[in-house]
């Protein structure tokens, strides 16, 4: 028998190849540079360096203050997301309930989505500053002294309930469209069988609207990790006492205003490694619970 | 002709006029990190040198902060895009002097190309901060600032106070009577540059090992010493007792504060003077540094802030001739007095200083004189400056543990411990990249 064979054209290849160029210039040759500096001593003008191995690594990695960023990003991360997905879907849920104003409820929450990080983080710092914010005014008028400027909690308190504002309204468009894209016959026949709308949400629509749900996590854990930095910059910069220093913050802190190129492209190829098991981890083992 | 061809034979126009200009004039680029009303005096240096000859343009360009600025001139330099002229701040000073062959000292610049350098032409609070350790200027120090206390004195009148305290004894006098009126005593911006750095330098006390820092860059912080454990003991109660106010690491929050009258007095930079005297609604005086009458009887003179020119390497003989000819122009006395005057930073020459005194200038503004005056009261042998690497590593280490005290974490010897442990490890680790 004669194996059918088709004639490997070049013009595939032409398609991808633009692709292929932005991920090698955007991230394979800065990866590898910074795999490369992370081995080095070198001093920040590039005039003289040396090779140490893991020097950098055992010199910026296990101190104190990276620990402690470690450990405020994996909660920053975790609140953000969840409180984000959490507050977004319960949003979307009523929004589409809603008959009367329907599309002037949704403008009004899908609105924060045109803010960019760093103003939605000067508009909160505005907002907390202890001089002339209502929010600030506000927190301290429940008898409770109220201080981000040095209380460890109140400062994270600040710049997750920012980063959950600025996102929520991301997750509530997807949201709204996942739910918009249920059938009708399937909703309508399930009130026929359930009465009760908990239950209907959650063995129904939940479900459907799980491939919408896996998406948002997998970019809101990467919003949390990455694109907060504008946020924590224009609010606290890490403030009190490393308190809201998250990873990609301290590498920003220690290369771009401390100099230290070594140190911090140590702490980028572990970033990068973190983010790269925790991917695996999203789309080995949760992504088999979500049907499309 | 349509629109396109219209604009097409405009942009060549103009670019060709542009090349023959720039061929006929050496550009001198000049990266600053002076914003707001700071960046337009600085467009303005710029303007009235390129008026005063003929030879050379020099193109200010404004870039960030001063840690962004300096990030830029890195980057730009490892590109070998490097500007001619670079502002580099006080705690960045030791990452450009140590990094071998990045930059010209303008000592060698001057005496070369300028007709001559003498060091005792500056000020003698300014000469020695961005000077190697045999007093050769590598940097020249352009915005020159140093921490005075600002008082209100309507709030002083109100209360009945006289005037500002000489000492954080007096200072503790006033406190409760502030308070009774309503006012936190004290507000402070900069922890590390104020309550650390010109800590030391008021009370002639060293800061680091190995003459400062300037001997070596093997060398170790002393900042956990009685003495500013002491303060850091006393500040933590000022704040306990309602008498001090911590707005932030933010220089502009604390600022504000003073600014909206919640405190009677503030601790910022001879450099704020002018931002002051414009956005303050009610008299103030500016005053020296207090200092601890129990640690010291006479204070001595405080460090320079701020930061410094720097002329960077790999540059053509015609242009670093440039940049030694602007340089001259810019610390002639009219310059240095315009720049004093329009920003309330300190003139760096003597003959500035004379040219102001002369002008009658301090008979109707005596303020602005403090700043120059507390640089040239008594030096002492830990006057001079400091000069460690990472420092920008080792501010951000003490903030932390300032805040760490502030908010009951941390001890006062924990805190002073984290500090000298964690500054030691930065100032190894710079030692070993740039032995």
């Amino acid at each position: 028998m004669k194996r059918v064979q088709f004639e490997h054209s070049p013009i595939p290849y032409l398609f991808v190849a633009p692709q292929l160029l932005i991920i090698a210039i955007f991230f394979l040759w800065p990866a590898g540079q910074a795999v490369y500096q992370s081995f080095l001593l070198e001093d920040a003008f590039g005039l003289s360096s040396q090779f140490v191995w893991f020097r950098n690594y055992s010199d910026t990695i296990f101190n104190e203050s990276w620990l402690q960023s470690a450990w405020f990003t994996a909660i920053f991360s975790t609140l953000v997301t969840f409180l984000s997905l959490g507050l977004a879907l319960l949003l979307a849920v009523k929004a589409n309930e809603v008959i009367r104003g329907a599309s002037t409820y949704k403008t009004l929450l899908m609105w924060a989505y045109a803010i960019a990080p760093p103003v939605a983080g000067l508009m909160g710092n505005l907002m907390f500053n202890p001089l002339i914010g209502d929010m600030y005014h506000f927190m301290n008028s429940f008898g409770y002294d109220f201080d981000h400027k040095l209380h460890e909690t109140d400062a994270a308190f600040v710049v997750i309930l920012i980063s959950v504002w600025k996102q929520v309204s991301v997750n509530f468009i997807f949201f709204l469209s996942g739910l918009q894209g249920i059938p009708k016959s399937v909703t309508e026949a399930a009130t026929m069988d359930c009465k009760s709308p908990t239950r209907r949400f959650w063995t129904i629509t939940f479900p459907l609207l799980a491939p919408t749900t896996f998406f948002l996590m997998v970019t809101n854990i990467t919003y949390a990790f990455f694109e907060t930095f504008g946020i924590i910059d224009t609010t606290t910069q890490g403030a009190p006492g490393g308190a809201t220093t998250t990873l990609v913050y301290k590498v920003f802190q220690d290369g771009f205003r401390g100099a230290d190129i070594g140190g911090s492209s140590a702490q980028s190829v572990v970033l990068m490694l973190v983010v790269l098991v925790l991917t695996v981890i999203q789309f080995r083992f949760i992504e088999r619970k979500v049907h499309y | 002709m349509n629109l396109f061809k219209k604009l097409a034979v405009g942009a060549v126009t103009s670019m060709s006029l542009m090349a023959s200009a720039a061929y006929a004039q050496v550009e001198i680029q000049w990266w600053h990190a002076m914003g707001g009303r700071l960046g337009e005096v600085v467009e303005e240096i710029a303007a009235k040198y390129n008026a005063s000859q003929s030879e050379y343009v020099v193109v200010p360009t404004y870039k960030g902060g001063y840690e962004d600025t300096m990030t830029a001139g890195i980057a730009a330099f490892r590109a070998k895009q490097q500007p001619n002229i670079i502002q580099i701040f006080d705690a960045g000073a030791a990452t450009i002097i140590y990094s071998k062959g990045a930059v010209v000292p303008v000592a060698d610049l001057l005496e070369k190309y300028a007709g001559g350098f003498d060091s005792t032409d500056y000020i003698e609070g300014v000469r020695y901060f961005y000077a190697d350790n045999e007093g050769k200027m590598i940097g020249m120090p352009f915005n020159s600032s140093t921490p005075l206390l600002y008082y209100n004195k309507d709030i002083f009148a109100k209360v009945g106070l006289d005037g500002p305290p000489a000492t954080w004894e007096e200072l503790e006098a006033m406190a409760p009577k502030l308070k009774e009126a309503g006012y936190q005593a004290l507000a402070q911006s900069h922890s590390p540059w104020i309550w650390a750095e010109n800590f030391m330098s008021r009370h002639n006390l060293p800061l680091a090992t190995a003459n400062n820092g300037y001997d070596s860059t093997d060398v170790k912080i002393l900042y956990n010493t009685p003495e500013l454990r002491m303060h850091w003991t006393k500040v933590k109660e000022w704040l306990d007792k309602g008498w001090y106010g911590y707005y932030g690491r933010g220089w502009g929050d604390n600022q504000d504060a003073f600014v909206q009258q919640k405190v009677a007095m503030w601790l910022g930079s001879s450099g704020s003077f002018g931002g002051l005297t414009k956005s303050a609604e009610f008299k103030f005086g500016a005053a020296y540094l207090p200092y601890w009458k129990s640690v010291v009887d006479e204070p001595t003179s405080t460090f320079i802030g701020g930061a410094a020119l720097f002329a960077m390497a790999g540059k053509s003989e015609e242009e670093n001739k440039g940049v030694a000819d602007f340089l001259k122009f810019l610390t002639n006395p009219e310059m240095q007095y315009f720049w004093h005057r329009e920003t309330g930073y300190v003139p760096i020459t003597n003959a500035a200083y004379e040219m102001a005194k002369a002008d009658g200038y301090y008979d109707t503004t005596p303020d602005a004189e403090i700043g120059i005056l507390q640089l040239t009261q008594k030096s002492g042998e830990w006057t001079k400056g400091y000069r460690l690497g990472f420092y920008v590593q080792i501010r951000e280490v003490m903030y932390k543990n300032f805040e760490d005290i502030l908010s009951g974490k941390a001890s006062v010897e924990d805190a002073f411990a984290a500090i000298e442990k964690d500054g030691n490890a930065l100032l190894a680790r710079f030692h070993d990249t740039y032995k």
